[in-house]
């Protein structure tokens, strides 16, 4: 481990329910490095949108908690921007108005207004969404809208980005697209960057590590796999790669055989 | 020789083409005319049939006041309305001018004579009556958007104060506003004392009657939209760390606008019917006043002219309904509300 740049500490969570507490995720170590991807891999409701809202802030933990460069983390905040899955943009203003309310919000102090206008620019260039700044949400199709959205995180230039399955809601082919973006941005801002997915090949993909989660109630981390594939990766060459299939395989195993494996 | 057979062919082969756009084209016009046809011709025809079954059997039913009016008749009134207008409106001028006249002459007599100019004094007509009605209704209608827009935003973000005048609104929300008229009239002479007085009493007892009826819609509507605000976009404005007014005013009130609106028009719907009623029972001047004229009057041309009368109570109300909608088109980020 080069630095522990994101720390979750035995991080438990109970919500209450008419029937007394519900533990949703019980014991929940894992440290992230400065600029690692890490994906969040598991069965629908094993509370992988807990872990990122707690770290985002958005939910407190019951015990244990999330340290960001050692400052404990204990509200939502711009240096953990969120991408949300249905790309959360605000439908009455348009691409360039969406990212301008994050970025006024963020650099009032200290960018100039020509300065934010770039600023603006330069992240919708970086999503190639420049040619469609000036339309409303409505207007634009689903990959689009996510672009948008990912422009509005980056915008906030996050120490961490925060992705709860930023691509579920996309066909096939968009969601490819929208991948490849991703390693781009990535391999030039080197965020540090967690994603939830359901998508195996996205995240083996994507990742230096997977981070597989066991089933709730009580879920916890149950395995982390490094993918250890030379950036930058190519999907279509990764295809016929015996290393790739590898790791594909061994996700595909832990979520079929081991997931039900009850922590210790 | 090989090429011309290719310029002919191509030739042929642009004129295939060139026709199959033509006709592709006269067949885009035909649809369009054909949907055109339907949007007009559909209503026309629903139209024509309730004329039919109106007129027919109108004229099976015998009142005190002679056979119930057919559309003939109807029309008739409506065009001797305007005609009695119009001839109000002509002997108003008349006067005017005969005013004019005698204080000019009065004036180049004696330059200092005292002048007076009295307002004619002539019956409203059927369009002055209409005129009172939309002023009344609208001013009412003003003034309880005034009130209960905020009071809907400052419901829907607190939920305390939601709690606490809830059951206020519930108990009030289902009374008849013609409860209140004889109250508001009331407290209207008793407070409203004044020598010159700007707005007349009868004008502000309808004002407020209608007043009294548009605040609950409004109110409930604004503070639903506010408070079911989508939860993902209160999440990116805490992520944002967006500071109370930036919330409220970026976020909450932009995206409780559709609502806010359904709840104007419902309240500018339901204070259009009250007020037509108000009139009727307080004698004040409008619409309603001239359908409880009408019928007191009881001339063989009564129902036929309280028909005008409702069809124009119609018209008018779906006329404020448009505004509305427009009003809301020109506002709101969502363009897709419509009539219905």
């Amino acid at each position: 481990m080069k630095n522990e740049h994101l720390l979750l500490s035995k991080v438990t969570i109970d919500f209450p329910t008419d029937n007394g507490p519900y533990r949703a995720l019980d014991d929940v170590n894992l440290s992230i490095a400065e600029g690692e991807f890490v994906s969040l891999i598991g069965h629908s409701g094993c509370g992988k949108s807990t872990v990122l809202n707690i770290v985002a802030g958005l939910h407190q933990a019951t015990s244990g908690g999330v340290l960001l460069d050692g400052r404990e983390v204990d509200e939502p905040g711009p240096e953990r921007a969120v991408v949300f899955q249905n790309h959360s943009l605000l439908p009455w203003l348009t691409a360039y108005g969406n990212v301008e309310l994050a970025v006024k919000q963020v650099f009032a102090r200290t960018k100039s207004k020509a300065e934010m206008d770039e600023w603006i620019r330069h992240n919708l260039e970086l999503v190639h969404m420049e040619h469609a700044m000036d339309k409303r949400p409505s207007e634009i199709s689903g990959g689009m809208k996510q672009r948008v959205g990912i422009a509005r995180a980056l915008a906030m230039e996050p120490k961490v980005l925060l992705m709860d399955e930023p691509f579920g809601a996309l066909d096939a082919l968009t969601r490819a697209h929208m991948q490849e973006s991703l390693m781009e941005i990535q391999n030039e801002l080197r965020n540090t960057v967690i994603m939830i997915t359901h998508d195996v090949d996205e995240a083996v993909l994507l990742s230096d590590r997977i981070v597989m989660m066991t089933n709730g109630p009580a879920a916890t981390i149950g395995e982390i796999l490094s993918i250890d594939l030379e950036r930058p990766r190519d999907r279509l060459a990764l295809a016929d790669d015996p290393q790739y299939n590898h790791y594909r395989a061994e996700v595909l195993k832990f979520l079929h055989d081991r997931h039900n494996k009850v922590a210790a | 020789m090989t090429e011309q057979i290719m310029a002919y062919v191509g030739n042929a082969r642009a004129g295939f083409i060139g026709n199959m756009i033509k006709l592709f084209k006269g067949k885009i016009m035909q649809d369009k005319l054909q949907a055109l046809a339907k949007s007009l011709l559909l209503p026309i025809l629903a139209f024509g049939v309730f004329l039919m079954l109106w007129s027919s059997v109108a004229s099976q039913i015998q009142t005190s006041l002679g056979v119930v009016p057919g559309p003939v008749q109807v029309w008739e009134q409506a065009v001797t309305l305007y005609e009695e207008h119009n001839e109000e409106r002509t002997s108003e001028q008349a006067f005017m001018d005969r005013q004019t006249k005698r204080n000019e002459a009065k004036l180049a007599k004696n330059p200092d004579a005292e002048i007076k100019t009295r307002p004619y004094t002539g019956k409203a007509t059927y369009f002055d009556q209409i005129w009172t009605s939309i002023f009344t209704v609208l001013t009412g209608f003003l003034i309880a958007s005034i009130i209960a827009i905020p009071l809907g935003i400052i419901c829907g973000l607190s939920t305390s104060i939601y709690t606490a005048i809830n059951p206020l609104i519930q108990m009030f929300k289902p009374v008849s506003p013609l409860a209140w008229l004889p109250i508001v009239t009331m407290i209207v002479s008793a407070v409203y004392v004044s020598d010159d007085p700007l707005f007349s009493k009868s004008y502000l007892n309808s004002a407020i009657t209608v007043t009294l009826c548009c605040l609950w819609p409004t109110i409930i509507n604004t503070t639903v939209g506010v408070s079911s605000i989508d939860n993902d976009l209160v999440n990116v404005s805490r992520v944002l760390r967006l500071g109370w007014v930036t919330r409220v005013f970026k976020i909450v009130l932009p995206s409780s606008v559709p609502m806010m609106f359904a709840g104007l028009r419902v309240s500018l719907g339901i204070g259009w019917m009250v007020l037509i009623a108000a009139e009727m029972l307080s004698q004040n001047p409008g619409l309603g006043k001239f359908v409880w004229d009408e019928f007191q009057n009881g001339s063989s041309n009564s129902l036929a002219r309280i028909m005008v009368a409702v069809f124009t109570i119609g018209i008018v109300g779906f006329l404020l309904d448009w505004l509305m909608l427009s009003l809301q088109r020109f506002v709101s980020w969502d363009k897709s509300a419509t009539v219905r």
